[in-house]
């Protein structure tokens, strides 16, 4: 996870400098007051052994006090002016440009998809390294906020509306984030993993997301295959290359090569799968995934083929 | 009419002094005290409320709350600390010290008065009751649409936030009409406005903008009502309506509260700063004149609560110069609090210390502000925990700083009584350490990229200690503010008697015995001077006698 200081893109090194800025007139100003308050407390401060004589009655002095009206007015002045260089350099109009990568916020997950394939992806993203791009946002119910700390700028997405920001990202890694704006009982585990790769790695990584799900070969996985499609679980999932084809719940045609699952709440194994069929209340409370009475056999099936999935 | 005596009130059922004297009664004193109870326990409520919220961030993936309970008691934390402790203690504070401090015999409509204080208090508890109706309202304060729609939050708790809050806010917007009306009309012979105490002042332009700003916020509660009950769709965006037409609606109410709460406070520590400097505040006019700024600029701020929802950067860029704009008249007072110190002979008393290290925690809440108001630091860090920090260092290194400061000044003479000084200094180093080790780490957590909001967090490098160190903070503070409440009651029943003129002070209120009797003064001395008691006291001093020597701009 990193800070808003750690910056990953060219976008957040550019906003690292105006934070920089900041923070030394902010200590500027903050030194001056601490300063004034401890010394004039210190050498105005009544002593027992004092005359009873009342202190000079000053009140006002227009000089001194156009002064200290017109050094903080000076002060905005300039950070307004940074202010608005910043915004018109790292998030311009986005215009007609298309984006990389279409993000919409749901209670409580994030789906990905690419423009011009058929790739979705959920809570994990993947962009290539080295290239201005466009994220687009928007949300399919209440407010959620897309924010990558090291990518710098955050993005509410909303229903009925498209928001953006740009992101220049410059090394390959995984970089993590989390939904900012409450958006109900798990806005807690909405968390976000941009994973960034080399334009090759990215070619190669798109061509593979675009291949359909892979066909079962075991029986148990095959047996899960299945339950899944005569069960309710195609109804809100997606599974490229089968019958299911719900736009519910997030797409889990490679769901076996994601690393966590859940948002972010949980690593992706086959325990922790086998414990979210069985009771997704009790794992993500409030989550909208119904609880399905299945039969320990049922959910070793489903585990097997939903594990498989690569 | 009986006269109020004691400030506690009894629990018999004698109408001379006890229970039912209190609430029948219309005499502004006995309201104003009534307010800074109905404060004081739902100040003891909303802390319960966040510690234990405190203890369930205290450890990452604690399982103590769970999310339901945890979003329920955080927006009841909020909300109860917003519109039922700081609001109660302001008009607590301004309907108790007005008429007192203009030389009045009472506010200008006293049933009004105290039908104001009754639709706070019952808009308090009808907004308690929904615990046991169905669940409390868990959308956060703020409530945004939609996730307040019915679609998404199906229980009764965001009703009785709708019905509660339209209650308190009756209350509060008729209060303010009578502290218009007394300020304009009931001032004694000689009190121009120009030689109005400044906390006078300050509730003037309090009292205007909570007549402009509530029924924004009126507006919106009664919208939702109606969206939620008879499927009006002003904010559902799936029937046409739009999701930002509420979060503009409760800005333009919201961000003028967060000058509402503030500017009573300014005027506090201006009374303060000077009876304890033993000068006149310096800048007389500076400072009610940054008042006066402040207030007008307030309601040109409201979209820098809103610079990620995509409003484009014409209209970031217009909302971020106003915002930086209201960083000069804060600043302003600052440096005039710190010029009336200078040159004085400054008395330490627990008030006048809680006036000083407001200087500097204001002044931390102030910065991070326009932090805010810079929209790509914004988008940074608004919605991260650096924002919790930021509101808290406002609204108690701020507000409840220049609330206690006020407390411990005007206290001998709501009571009659003083307080223990001793145990007092005891609770302002507990309570000015528990909220440093508090809030100043949240600063840090929200730059690691912590949201707030979240009932729980990844055990994530640092965030665990971190959050541990703040949540035994928090209980610093907790345990501070039972003493407070010890501290009051002690005095209360056997506190030394506190005569009608403690701290030598300079302003009308000191004239009148303590407590005062109920038609509060036998006679007003004449008022030439912002300091007439001063005057009064000390008439070869006196201000209005100084003009021409003392660059001064008193008592024209």
């Amino acid at each position: 996870m990193g800070s808003i200081f750690s910056t990953a893109t060219v976008e957040a090194e550019r906003l690292h400098t105006l934070d920089l800025y900041f923070i030394i007139a902010a200590s500027v100003v903050l030194l001056t007051v601490i300063g004034a308050t401890t010394y004039f407390s210190l050498k105005y401060r009544h002593r027992d052994h004092d005359d009873h004589a009342e202190p000079l009655q000053t009140s006002s002095n227009l000089k001194l006090e156009s002064v200290l009206v017109g050094i903080p007015a000076l002060m905005v002045l300039a950070f307004f002016f940074l202010s608005f260089n910043t915004t018109k350099a790292v998030l311009p109009p986005a215009g007609d440009s298309v984006p990389a990568v279409r993000i919409t916020g749901h209670q409580w997950w994030w789906q990905a998809s690419y423009p011009g394939t058929d790739v979705q992806t959920a809570n994990e993203i993947h962009l290539p390294i080295g290239r201005h791009l466009l994220i687009e946002g928007t949300s399919a119910d209440v407010i959620h906020d897309w924010w990558v700390p090291s990518f710098g700028d955050k993005m509410d997405v909303i229903p009925g509306l498209h928001n953006h920001v740009w992101a220049t990202i410059k090394e390959p890694g995984v970089y993590e984030g989390a939904c900012n704006e409450f958006c109900g009982q798990q806005h807690a585990w909405m968390r976000i993993r941009v994973v960034a790769h080399t334009p090759a790695d990215y070619e190669r990584w798109l061509a593979a997301a675009a291949q359909p799900a892979a066909e079962p070969t075991d029986r148990l996985a095959q047996a899960g295959a299945q339950v899944f499609a005569r069960a309710a679980c195609s109804s809100c999932h997606q599974i490229r290359g089968t019958a299911a084809h719900g736009q519910q719940g997030p797409d889990l045609t490679h769901f076996g090569s994601r690393e966590t699952m859940l948002a972010g709440l949980l690593p992706n194994n086959e325990s922790n799968l086998a414990n979210w069929l069985r009771n997704p209340q009790a794992l993500k409370p409030g989550a909208h995934m119904p609880r399905f009475i299945f039969a320990p056999d049922t959910i070793r099936a489903l585990t097997a083929y939903l594990a498989g999935l690569k | 009419m009986p006269e109020p005596v004691e400030a506690l009130p009894g629990l018999s059922l004698d109408t001379d002094q006890g229970l039912l004297q209190w609430i029948s009664s219309v005499d502004h004193k006995q309201l104003g005290i009534m307010y800074l109870w109905t404060a004081l326990a739902f100040m003891l409520v909303g802390g319960a409320e966040i510690l234990l919220i405190r203890i369930q961030l205290a450890v990452p993936r604690n399982t103590f709350l769970g999310p339901e309970m945890y979003n329920e008691l955080f927006t009841m934390h909020g909300t109860t600390m917003i519109f039922f402790v700081a609001m109660p203690a302001i008009f607590g504070f301004a309907t108790y010290l007005v008429p007192l401090m203009i030389g009045a015999n009472d506010m200008a409509f006293p049933r009004l008065n105290a039908l104001s204080l009754w639709l706070t208090i019952f808009g308090g508890l009808l907004m308690y009751f929904s615990f046991l109706a169905g669940g409390a309202p868990n959308a956060g304060w703020f409530n945004y649409a939609p996730l307040n729609g019915y679609n998404y939050s199906s229980q009764p708790g965001i009703d009785y936030y709708c019905a509660g809050l339209l209650l308190g806010g009756i209350g509060t917007v008729s209060a303010s009409i009578n502290l218009i009306v007394t300020i304009l009309r009931y001032r004694t012979a000689g009190m121009a406005l120009h030689n109005m105490p400044v906390f006078v002042w300050m509730m003037l332009v309090t009292a205007c903008l909570v007549i402009a700003a509530f029924p924004s916020l009126n507006a919106a509660l009664a919208m939702l009502l109606l969206d939620r009950r008879l499927h009006a769709h002003f904010f559902e965006v799936h029937d046409g309506g739009s999701a930002l037409l509420w979060q503009h609606l409760f800005w333009l109410f919201g961000h003028p509260e967060v000058y509402i709460v503030i500017l009573p406070s300014f005027g506090i520590l201006s009374e303060v700063f000077s009876v304890y400097s033993r000068k006149p505040v310096f800048g007389y006019v500076f400072i009610v004149g940054s008042g006066i700024a402040i207030g007008l600029l307030a309601f040109g701020v409201w979209v820098h609560h809103m610079f990620a929802v995509g409003l484009g950067n014409t209209a970031n860029n217009f909302f971020a110069a106003s915002s930086m704009l209201i960083g000069v008249p804060t600043g302003v007072k600052v440096f005039n609090w710190l010029a009336t110190m200078r040159g004085g002979s400054i008395r330490f008393t627990t008030s006048m210390m809680f006036a000083t290290s407001f200087l500097v925690e204001f002044t931390i809440g102030g910065l991070s502000g326009i932090a805010f108001a810079i929209v790509p630091i914004d988008l940074q860090l608004t919605d991260t925990y650096f924002v919790v920090a930021h509101l808290h260092y406002v609204l108690i290194g701020g507000t409840l700083f220049g609330l206690l400061a006020g407390l411990f000044y005007w206290f001998p003479k709501m009571s009659g009584r003083m307080l223990n000084e001793r145990l007092s200094n005891w609770f302002f180093w507990l309570f000015v350490v528990g909220f440093n080790v508090t809030f100043m780490i949240q600063h840090v957590l929200g730059t690691l990229g912590m949201p707030r909001r979240v009932y729980t967090y990844p055990d994530l490098p640092g965030w665990g200690t971190l959050n541990l160190l703040s949540s035994i903070g928090g209980f610093l503070m907790g345990a501070a503010m039972l003493l407070l409440v010890y501290i009051i009651v002690q005095a209360l029943r056997s506190g030394p008697r506190a005569g009608a003129d403690p701290w030598d002070a300079y302003t009308l209120e000191w004239t009148t015995t303590s407590p005062p009797p109920l038609q509060n003064f036998d006679r007003v001395i004449p008022v030439a001077s912002v300091r007439p008691f001063r005057d009064f006291k000390m008439p070869h001093d006196a201000d209005h006698k100084e003009v021409g020597k003392r660059k001064g701009i008193y008592g024209k």
